[in-house]
């Protein structure tokens, strides 16, 4: 198992490593980092200062080495936007991004294990399609739009909620809602197929043949063979959530983590901060990869063997 | 003369046969309602995009800025002239929501044509090859799956400015990853099969056996792939256009409608609403074929309907069947 995992690990260290070679490429040899950032009229005096002081006057390749050695000291040198240390705004913001996603993730999941159980235990009856249907909805809708309608909704029509910003813990529950409906959607159909295949098995059927209690056949036999593929696809949508959702659903709340920090070096042309966000997500993603290769190991005592 | 009659008639059989098929197909499209109203919401989809022109009432890009934010035509302020209101500038949204479906599906059939082809290949390659190719090939995709795809996207968006193709490009090098997985794991299978190693002793070469022996089993799962990912992809292009990293303004989509409307939200509710109603809508219409789909091309899900069926019916005779329907299947 521990080579399993350091075996991860090194996957792990590849990711970020292309990760660094195709910000790299895409910033300093297909885009003119000193073009996108300065203003049009910048004097040819400016963009030379403006180089050297990216070090972009240097050969690539030399540059390349630097770029990786800032990067391993996670040094992304100061955003122009802000000017202060990148590093610093991405810790500063990091932690709001991680609050919503896991908030949003979290509440699908709770919600999701309970709504695909009472649709996996009658297939084809009216509980069961219309959770299928509801599902299919919440696949369907955009999530900014989503979003936008429950401000809409909830805090100009009913005023029962406020509609961005992160001032009190009712802030929180628009966005995660937002951020969890359509994760909620696809776990209640995995959590339902996965259930009906196991109610099918024949341990399901001895166990009740031996007058277990329903809870105990349903909730403990088969649902813990049933959570494999759910905790698959929980570990896949918090990836999905900080390095993609978080993008969508902060902008439309105006929520100031990540997300929305993006999208603001984006429009503000600040590739720095860029970077420093892109690798910090990148960095995320690699954790949260390695946290659900060890939970699958502990749940699935066959991979332990392996 | 005599030989191509021959070949002739033998090609209209093959002909009528592939109408039954198609028949039968439409037979079972019927029978699936939900199927049905997913097909016949597409076909709709698609008029609309094409006859666009001919359709909208006004041109999606003049303004007429004394009709501005016009509401709807069923609320007390509404005109007929402007059946779902206007927006800030006066613009009709109703034009703009169906000239918004021509980006959408557009950019939807781009990215599943070049990602889908990119990924086809790369899979049959690896699975063909085998080897060190295949080692190579999964090693990438793996390594790309893990990536923070929409990160990425931006930045290369923001380096490179936003516009249509650098929208398809993008997108179209999120998603490969799928198909190559899909259908490397169907040539393994394949490969195993008599067929293809009595094609290969007979001496065809790689490419008749990968397109005319292997790639043929591949096509439905990766019909039904093909139109899950179209879907994601309507999706993502709207999010992209909605943060302004998509089409640009003096184009029309509906993802960017709703970002213009978003300032609006609190005086106009149908700028936000219209457009985004239309994405659902083309969104789950994919989504109902492509859940229709998988349940006819997989024998294990058709198995699963069929039992469905039968315990149904036996019920509504009025015989208890003792069997509950999941033995049935096995």
């Amino acid at each position: 198992m521990g080579r399993y995992i350091l075996k991860r690990f090194w996957y792990g260290v590849i990711v970020i490593l292309g990760v660094t070679i195709i910000v790299f490429v895409v910033t300093r040899l297909i885009g003119d980092p000193v073009k996108v950032m300065l203003p049009l009229e910048a004097t040819l005096e400016q963009r030379a200062a403006f180089e050297k002081r990216l070090g972009l006057d240097r050969s690539i390749p030399v540059q390349f080495i630097e770029f990786m050695g800032d990067i391993a000291y996670l040094d992304f040198g100061n955003s122009l936007w802000q000017h202060r240390p990148a590093m610093e705004i991405v810790f500063e913001k990091l932690p709001l991004t991680l609050i919503l996603s896991f908030v949003g993730i979290g509440f699908a999941f709770v919600i999701s294990i309970p709504l695909g159980i009472i649709a996996a235990l009658r297939p084809g009856g009216v509980s069961d399609r219309s959770t299928v249907f509801l599902s299919l909805i919440g696949l369907s809708v955009p999530q900014f739009w989503l979003g936008l309608l429950f401000i809409i909704i909830f805090a100009v029509q009913l005023r029962w909620l406020p509609t961005s910003g992160v001032a009190t813990p009712f802030h929180i529950i628009l966005p995660a809602l937002t951020m969890g409906l359509p994760t909620l959607a696809r776990m209640v159909m995995i959590v339902r197929s996965s259930m009906i295949d196991e109610l099918n098995q024949q341990y399901v059927k001895t166990a009740f043949a031996k007058g277990l209690p329903f809870y105990r056949v349903v909730g403990i036999h088969a649902m813990r063979n049933a959570a494999l593929p759910v905790v698959t696809l929980c570990g896949w949508e918090l990836i999905r959530a900080v390095a993609g959702y978080s993008v969508v659903v902060e902008t439309v709340f105006a929520w100031p983590g990540l997300g929305m920090t993006a999208i603001q070096a984006i429009e503000r042309e600040d590739l720095i901060l860029l970077q420093a966000i892109v690798f910090t997500v990148a960095i995320i993603v690699v954790l949260i990869n390695i946290v659900m290769d060890i939970v699958y190991t502990i749940i699935d005592p066959r991979l332990k063997l392996a | 003369m005599k030989k191509g009659k021959h070949v002739e008639k033998m090609l209209e059989g093959r002909h009528h046969e592939r109408w039954e098929r198609l028949h039968e197909l439409g037979l079972e499209l019927w029978r699936d309602k939900t199927g049905f109203i997913g097909m016949i919401m597409i076909a709709a989809l698609l008029f609309m995009a094409l006859a666009a022109p001919v359709l909208a009432p006004h041109d999606p890009a003049s303004q007429d800025l004394r009709a501005r934010l016009k509401p709807p035509v069923w609320t007390e302020k509404g005109t007929w002239n402007h059946l779902l209101g206007t927006d800030h500038l006066g613009r009709d949204v109703l034009s703009r929501v169906i000239y918004g479906s021509r980006v959408s599906l557009l950019i939807g059939a781009a990215v599943v044509l070049i990602g889908g082809t990119f990924g086809v290949v790369m899979g049959l390659l690896a699975g063909y090859r085998g080897g060190r190719t295949d080692n190579f090939i999964m090693r990438w995709i793996d390594t790309q799956v893990a990536f923070p795809g929409l990160l990425l996207a931006l930045i290369i968006l923001a380096v490179i400015g936003p516009s249509i193709t650098t929208v398809i490009i993008v997108l179209s090098l999120n998603g490969w990853m799928v198909y190559g997985r899909m259908t490397r794991s169907a040539v393994l299978s394949v490969r195993q099969t008599e067929y293809v190693e009595a094609a290969e002793i007979v001496g065809c070469r790689g490419s008749r056996v990968i397109f005319r022996h292997i790639l043929p089993n591949l096509t439905s799962p990766l019909l039904t792939l093909g139109i899950l990912e179209f879907a994601r992809i309507v999706l993502a292009e709207a999010a992209l256009s909605f943060l302004g990293l998509g089409i640009q303004p003096p184009a029309t989509s509906w993802g960017l409608d709703v970002a213009t409307g978003r300032d609006y939200i609190f005086r106009a509710w149908w700028l936000v609403t219209m457009p985004g109603i239309a994405i659902s809508i083309t969104v789950l219409a994919i989504n109902l074929v492509a859940s229709w789909m998988r349940l006819i091309s997989d024998p294990q899900e058709r198995e699963k309907q069929f039992a469905r069926q039968m315990h149904i019916k036996r019920k509504k005779q009025g015989q208890l069947s003792t069997v509950p329907v999941e033995v049935v299947n096995e």
